[in-house]
C-alpha cells in the first residue's frame, strides 16, 4: 500500500493494483485512481511547471477544471496527447505519462529563471517588451518565447485512432450526475419522459462521492446513490458517464464528447477513442454544480497548496490523504468539513484560518474538539517551500489592519475562496446572469432556451436544498413536456450546509507589489498584473482579460474569472456587475480535434466524384487533378514522359489528327416546358427565340450585377426542351439560380428544371479526323458539314447507344461531343477509342483541354474571370442579345461603373523573350515607377503552345482592349518581363478549322 | 445547428438541409430599364441589415427544393416564423399580440 493511501477508504479497488510511469519512473496506483490521485498516494505533489515563470506546480483540483497538473500521456506511436489533465485521466495498465514545460527535469528547470525576470513578464508583456528593436523579434524574442512558453508538445504523428459521431434525440437531457441531476432525472423519468443523464466523471454521484458521511433517507450517501442509479436504470434512463457536455447551442442542441477507450487497458479492436454525440432535447436540465475558487495570496501556488474540496475528494473518493499535517485557509464553511474528514481519517490539521470574523459556532466547536487551532478574522500572507509547501504565514486582521504574522508548518495547505456556480453551458445560450450581492457571485437569471437549472449550479448549498431543487427541476421539465410528475422529498441527516464570501486578493502586511499572488495558475497571472492592467487604462473586463491573459488558458478561467473580476472591480472602484464577466464559450473543457473531425478524415474527408470513364483512365496510368469535387484525368503520360512532354504530345495529336476527352463532368440541366424559351431568354444574355431545334449556341449567364457567372453550350432539342451545359464547378450554383428566378420571380412560367449532370456521360472528339472516327459509329444521322454543320445537335445512335450528339468545339478543331446515358459511358469511350485507332486517336486530359482552348481564346469562367468581369470586359459583347428588352444582369451593363473607361479587360499576352509567364503574375504599365507600383492587371492563363511554338498567355489589363500592340511589364523576382498585348485568339483566327 | 420549419414540407428539420438566400420581399423590378442608376443600385446592393426581426429567404435545398420566407431575429438567431414564397410580409405586431 502506498505511503499516503488509507486502507478502507475511497472507491478504488485495493485488490487491483495498476502500474504506470511518470517522467520515466514507475509507480503503482489502484483501479479507480486518476493519475493525480495515484501520484498523491505516492506522495508526489510536483506535477508540472507553470507556463510563463516555470514555477513548480502541484495538483490544485480533483476535476476537469485543473489548471496545473497537465501531463503528456501516451499509448504508443501516434497516441501521444499533450495537456491531459492528470485529475481526469484514469489509470490504466502501462500508461506512460510525463510532465510538461520543464528542461532538463521537473525538479531542476532552467526556464525557472523567468521567475526571477518577473518584471519582464508582467501584464501586457507581449505588447510592451518585444516591440523594439524589430530585428530582435526574429532572432531573440520569438525563439526564446517559443522555447520557454507554450503548453506541452504538439504530437507530430498521424493519429491512428478513430472517432465516432452519433445523433441522439430525447425528451430530457440532464447535464451533471450529482444529487440535483439524479433527482431531476428520476423525477422526469417517472413522468414517462425519455431521459438522458450525462456526467463527465467515470461514475455518477458528483459531490456525493466525496461526502460518504452524509445520510439520505436513512442510508449512507453511497448506498442511497447506488439505489438511485438502479432506479434510474429501471426507469429506462440512459446513463452516460465519461461524457462531457462541451457546448449548448440553439434550440436545445447539446454537444457531448464521450471518452470511450482512454481508461481501458486494452481498447477493443475497432472501438472509437471518443464519440461525439449531437443531442437534440426537448428540455435540458443543467445540474453542473459549482466550482471551488482559490484564495489569492503570496505563494498560493506552491506544490501542496490545493483546494480544500479537492483534498476532501482525494480522501473520500480515492482513499488518499494529501499530507500528514495540513493547514486550512478559507472564506467558506465547506473547507471546515474537509478538515474534519482529514482528522477523522487520521491526518493532522494544524489550523483553520478563516478570513471571516465570525464563523458558525458548531463548526468552531467541531474543530476544537478535533484539536484544530481555529483562527478567525485571519489572512494568509506567505508560504514557504520550494518543491513542496513547508509552512503558511497567517496574520490577524482587525479593523482593516494586518497584524503580526505567525508561521504554521504544514505539508499540505488547503484553501477555499468560496464556490462559483458552473455557468458555462448556460452562458453558451446567452442566458443572462444576475449578481447576488450576498454570496458575491453570479447566478443564472433569464433563460433563452427550454432549460431548467438545479442545485449548486444556481447557488444552492447543502444536500437537503439541492435534492429538493432537483425534484423541482424534474417536475418543471416534465410539465413543459405536457406530463405530470410527482414531488418527492428526501430526508437528509448530517447535511453539510454552508455559506461563505468571495473576495479580492487577501490583505497583507508586506508590499503587495512583491507578492506573487496567483489568480490564473495556468497563464501565470497575478493579482498585481490585474491591478497594473487597470492602472494602464484597461476599463472593461474584456480588455483586462486580453491584456493580462487572465482566463485565456485551456481551463478558460474556471477558477480565475471571478477572482480576477473581484480584483479588477476593486481597482476600478466599481461593483463587479458594473465591470462585467467575460463570456464563456464552447467547448466546456479542451476537446480533441479527432472528436470534432469524426469520420471526416482520410478517404472519407470529402467525397470524390468519378466519371464512368475514370476506371479506364486509371488503368492507363492517367495523372488526376481535383476539379471541384470531381477527380479528372489531367494528362496521360506514356513511359518516360513528364507532364510537359505528355501535354505537348496530346496537343499535337489532337490538332494533327484526332483526340478524345472525357467531358462527363460538365454540368447539365434540362430546361423543359411550354415557356422554356421565354425562361432561357430571361436567364441568359443570348437570344433564344430564333434558335431552331437541332441547333445550339454558346450561352452566357450573368448575375443581376452584370458580372459573368457561368457559360456553356446550349442545345435546343425541341421547341420546348433545352439541353443546357454549365461549367464543371458551376452546375449546382446555376441550377439554384435558375430555380430561384423560376420559383420566386416568374412563378407564372410553365418550366421544369432538372439536373442531368450525372445522367449523361460525355465524350468530346476533336481534330481534323473526328468525323471519320465517329462516322463509323453513328447511325441515323448524316454527319456531313452540309447536313450537320458546326453548332448542330441531334439525337441518334452512337456505337449502338442512344445518344445526344453535339457538333461543337472547345479546341478550335472540328469537334463533336457525344452524350450517352451514364451507365454506357465506358462502353462508348472504348468504342470511340477502338474506332479511332486507325487515326492514332489520342486520349487527352484537362491540361491539354486548357491549352487548346487558350490557343483559341476561349475563356474559363473562374479562371479568366473573377466575379468582376462583364461580357464587354471579356470581349463577349457578341453573345448579348441587343434586341432583348431584359435579361438577368442587362440593366447593370449600363451602370456608370460598368461603362467607365479603363476597366480591366481580357487580352492576350506574348512575351518578347519567349518566357512563359506565371499565372497570377501582376502587370504594370511603367516598370520604372517608384514603389509601390500601380498594378494594371494580372495574368489569368499561361501555357506553352505547341501549335504556336511559343508560350501564350491571357490577362486582364486596364483598358486592355484599346492597347493592342502596346508593351506591358511583368516584374518578377529575377527581372522584369516585357510582353505585347494581342488578341486572345492566337490560333486559326478566322476559324477555318471548325468548318472542316 | 438551427431547426427550420419548411412551410412546404410542413416539417421542422435541421439547418443542414437548408440554404440561406438573402433578404426577402425584394422583388425584381418588372422593367429594370425604367429604373434610374440610383434605383437600380438600391435594388442590387442596399439591404436593411436588421438588428432584430429580419425577413429573409431560405431554400430547402436538400429537401423539397422550394424557396420560402422566414422571419429570424438576428440578435437571438431565433426563427419567429416561416411562410411560403409569394405570401405577404407578415405583420409582426399582430403576431405578437396573438401570442
Ligand atoms: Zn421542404
Amino acid at each position: 500500500m502506498s505511503r499516503y493511501r488509507i486502507p478502507g477508504m475511497g472507491r478504488v479497488d485495493p485488490a487491483a493494483p495498476v502500474s504506470f510511469t511518470f517522467d520515466g519512473r514507475s509507480y503503482q496506483g489502484l483501479r479507480g485512481d486518476t493519475v493525480a490521485s495515484a501520484l498523491l498516494a505516492n506522495g508526489v505533489h510536483l506535477m508540472g511547471r507553470s507556463f510563463k515563470y516555470h514555477r513548480p506546480r502541484g495538483v490544485v483540483t480533483a476535476g476537469s477544471e485543473e489548471p496545473n497538473a497537465l501531463i503528456g500521456t501516451s499509448r504508443g506511436p501516434g497516441r501521444f496527447e499533450p495537456n491531459t489533465r492528470a485529475t481526469v485521466q484514469e489509470l490504466r495498465a502501462g500508461l506512460t505519462t510525463e510532465s510538461q514545460n520543464k528542461w532538463p527535469s521537473l525538479k531542476f528547470d532552467i526556464g525557472a529563471v523567468n521567475d526571477r525576470a518577473y518584471m519582464l513578464f508582467s501584464a501586457g508583456f507581449y505588447y510592451k517588451t518585444f516591440m523594439w528593436p524589430r530585428s530582435f523579434w526574429d532572432k531573440v524574442y520569438e525563439p526564446f518565447i517559443r522555447a520557454a512558453a507554450g503548453l506541452g508538445k504538439s504530437p507530430a504523428e498521424v493519429d491512428p485512432d478513430s472517432y465516432a459521431h452519433r445523433n441522439l434525440h430525447t425528451d430530457v437531457l440532464v447535464v451533471g450526475g450529482g444529487a440535483a441531476g439524479i433527482s431531476a432525472a428520476l423525477t422526469a423519468a417517472k413522468s414517462g419522459a425519455r431521459v438522458v443523464l450525462v456526467d463527465e466523471n467515470p461514475e455518477m454521484g458528483g459531490s456525493l462521492l466525496s461526502d460518504p458521511s452524509v445520510r439520505i433517507d436513512g442510508r449512507g450517501s453511497w448506498a442511497w446513490l447506488a439505489e438511485q442509479l438502479s432506479q434510474l436504470r429501471a426507469a429506462g434512463v440512459r446513463l452516460m458517464t465519461r461524457t462531457t457536455a462541451i457546448g449548448y447551442y440553439h434550440q436545445n442542441f447539446v454537444g457531448l464528447v464521450e471518452r470511450v477507450t482512454d481508461h481501458l487497458d486494452q481498447p477493443p479492436h475497432g472501438a472509437p477513442r471518443e464519440r461525439m454525440w449531437h443531442v437534440r432535447a426537448e428540455q435540458v436540465v443543467l445540474a453542473q454544480g459549482a466550482l471551488e475558487k482559490p484564495l489569492v495570496f503570496d505563494g498560493n501556488d506552491r506544490p501542496g497548496v490545493m483546494l480544500a474540496g479537492a483534498a476532501q475528494t482525494y480522501l473520500n473518493r480515492y482513499g488518499v490523504k494529501v499530507g500528514d499535517n495540513a493547514a486550512v485557509v478559507t472564506s467558506h464553511d465547506s473547507a471546515w468539513y474537509a478538515a474534519f474528514d482529514l482528522v477523522d481519517a487520521g491526518a493532522r490539521v494544524a489550523a483553520i484560518a478563516d478570513t471571516r470574523d465570525s464563523v458558525r459556532p458548531d463548526l468552531v466547536e467541531a474543530a476544537r474538539k478535533r484539536g484544530i487551532l481555529v483562527l478567525t478574522g485571519h489572512t494568509a500572507t506567505a508560504t514557504e517551500g520550494r518543491l513542496r509547501v513547508k509552512s503558511v504565514r497567517v496574520n490577524p486582521v482587525r479593523n482593516g489592519q494586518v497584524g503580526a504574522g505567525r508561521k504554521i508548518p504544514c505539508d499540505a495547505l488547503l484553501i477555499c475562496g468560496g464556490w462559483t456556480p458552473s455557468l458555462h453551458l448556460f452562458s453558451h445560450t446567452k442566458g443572462s446572469l444576475t449578481w447576488d450581492a450576498d454570496s458575491r457571485t453570479f447566478l443564472p437569471d433569464h433563460k433563452t432556451e427550454a432549460c431548467q437549472i438545479a442545485g449548486a449550479g444556481r447557488g444552492l448549498w447543502g444536500y437537503g436544498f439541492v435534492l429538493e431543487d432537483g425534484v423541482k427541476a424534474g417536475i418543471a421539465a416534465a410539465q413543459a413536456l405536457g406530463r405530470s410528475a410527482d414531488a418527492s422529498d428526501a430526508r437528509v441527516e448530517g447535511d453539510r450546509p454552508g455559506t461563505g464570501i468571495s473576495q479580492k486578493e487577501l490583505p497583507t502586511d508586506r508590499s503587495p507589489g512583491k507578492a506573487k499572488a496567483f489568480v490564473d495558475y495556468q497563464n501565470d497571472v497575478t493579482a498585481k498584473d490585474i491591478r497594473l492592467a487597470v492602472r494602464e487604462g484597461m476599463r472593461s473586463i474584456e480588455h483586462v482579460k486580453r491584456y493580462t491573459t487572465n482566463g485565456m488558458a485551456t481551463d478558460q478561467g474556471k477558477m480565475s474569472n471571478i477572482n480576477g473580476l473581484m480584483i479588477a472591480a476593486d481597482a476600478l472602484g466599481k461593483e463587479p456587475p458594473q465591470v462585467g464577466l467575460t463570456t464563456f464559450r464552447p467547448p466546456y473543457t479542451p476537446t480533441s480535434f479527432g472528436a470534432f473531425a469524426g469520420y471526416h478524415k482520410g478517404a472519407t474527408f470529402e467525397i470524390t466524384r468519378k466519371t464512368p470513364i475514370d476506371p479506364w483512365a486509371e488503368a492507363q496510368g492517367a495523372v488526376f487533378e481535383p476539379v471541384s469535387l470531381w477527380r479528372r484525368a489531367w494528362y496521360f503520360p506514356k513511359a518516360g514522359e513528364d507532364m510537359h512532354a505528355a501535354v505537348a504530345r496530346e496537343c499535337r495529336a489532337t490538332r494533327a489528327s484526332v483526340g478524345m476527352f472525357d467531358a462527363s463532368t460538365l454540368g447539365k440541366i434540362e430546361v423543359a416546358g411550354p415557356d422554356a424559351v421565354e425562361f432561357m431568354n430571361r436567364m441568359y444574355t443570348n437570344p433564344w427565340t430564333k434558335l431552331q431545334p437541332g441547333r445550339c449556341r454558346y450561352g452566357l449567364l450573368l448575375g443581376e450585377d452584370g458580372f459573368i457567372r457561368d457559360d456553356g453550350v446550349i442545345g435546343r432539342m425541341s421547341p420546348d426542351l433545352f439541353h443546357v451545359t454549365t461549367t464543371t464547378g458551376g452546375a449546382a450554383r446555376v441550377l439554384n439560380m435558375m430555380e430561384d428566378y423560376l420559383q420566386t420571380e416568374w412563378p407564372d412560367l410553365d418550366v421544369w428544371l432538372t439536373s442531368t449532370t450525372e445522367q449523361w456521360a460525355t465524350v468530346a472528339v476533336n481534330g481534323p479526323n473526328a468525323r471519320k472516327v465517329l462516322e463509323k459509329l453513328v447511325e441515323g444521322l448524316d454527319l456531313s458539314d452540309t447536313n450537320f454543320p458546326h453548332m448542330s445537335v441531334a439525337e441518334c445512335t452512337v456505337a449502338g447507344l442512344p445518344a445526344r450528339l453535339f457538333r461543337i468545339s472547345f479546341t478550335g478543331e472540328l469537334g463533336f461531343e457525344v452524350n450517352v446515358p451514364a451507365r454506357h459511358g465506358l462502353q462508348l469511350w472504348k468504342a470511340i477509342h477502338e474506332a479511332g485507332q486507325q487515326y492514332d486517336i489520342c486520349p487527352y486530359g484537362t491540361e491539354t483541354m486548357h491549352v487548346l482552348r487558350a490557343e483559341k481564346g476561349y475563356i474559363i469562367v473562374g479562371q479568366d474571370t473573377d466575379g468582376t468581369v462583364t461580357p464587354q470586359d471579356a470581349g463577349l459583347d457578341w453573345a448579348i442579345g441587343k434586341a432583348k428588352k431584359d435579361f438577368v444582369g442587362k440593366r447593370s451593363l449600363s451602370r456608370p461603373d460598368i461603362v467607365a473607361p479603363n476597366r480591366k479587360q481580357l487580352v492576350g499576352l506574348l512575351t518578347e523573350d519567349g518566357r512563359k509567364l506565371e499565372e497570377g503574375a501582376q502587370i504594370v504599365l511603367d516598370p520604372s515607377q517608384s514603389l509601390p507600383m500601380t498594378m494594371a492587371g494580372h495574368v489569368t492563363s499561361s501555357y506553352d503552345s505547341v501549335a504556336l511554338g511559343r508560350p501564350i498567355a491571357m490577362a486582364v489589363v486596364t483598358g486592355g482592349l484599346s492597347r493592342m500592340g502596346e508593351t506591358v511589364h511583368i516584374p518578377m523576382p529575377d527581372g522584369t518581363i516585357r510582353a505585347t498585348i494581342t488578341s486572345t485568339n492566337f490560333y486559326d483566327p478566322a476559324g477555318e478549322r471548325l468548318k472542316a | 445547428m438551427l431547426l427550420i420549419h419548411c412551410p412546404y414540407c410542413d416539417a421542422t428539420l435541421p439547418e443542414a438541409e437548408f440554404a440561406y438566400a438573402g433578404e426577402a420581399h425584394i422583388s425584381r423590378p418588372a422593367d429594370p430599364s425604367a429604373l434610374s442608376d440610383e434605383e437600380w443600385r438600391d435594388y442590387l446592393f442596399i439591404r436593411t441589415n436588421a438588428r432584430g426581426p429580419h425577413f429573409e429567404r431560405w431554400r430547402h435545398i436538400h429537401g423539397c427544393g422550394r424557396f420560402f420566407n422566414a422571419v429570424r431575429d438576428t440578435v437571438s438567431d431565433r426563427f419567429l416564423m416561416t411562410y411560403k414564397a409569394g405570401e405577404a410580409r407578415p405583420d409582426l405586431t399582430v403576431k405578437e399580440a396573438a401570442e
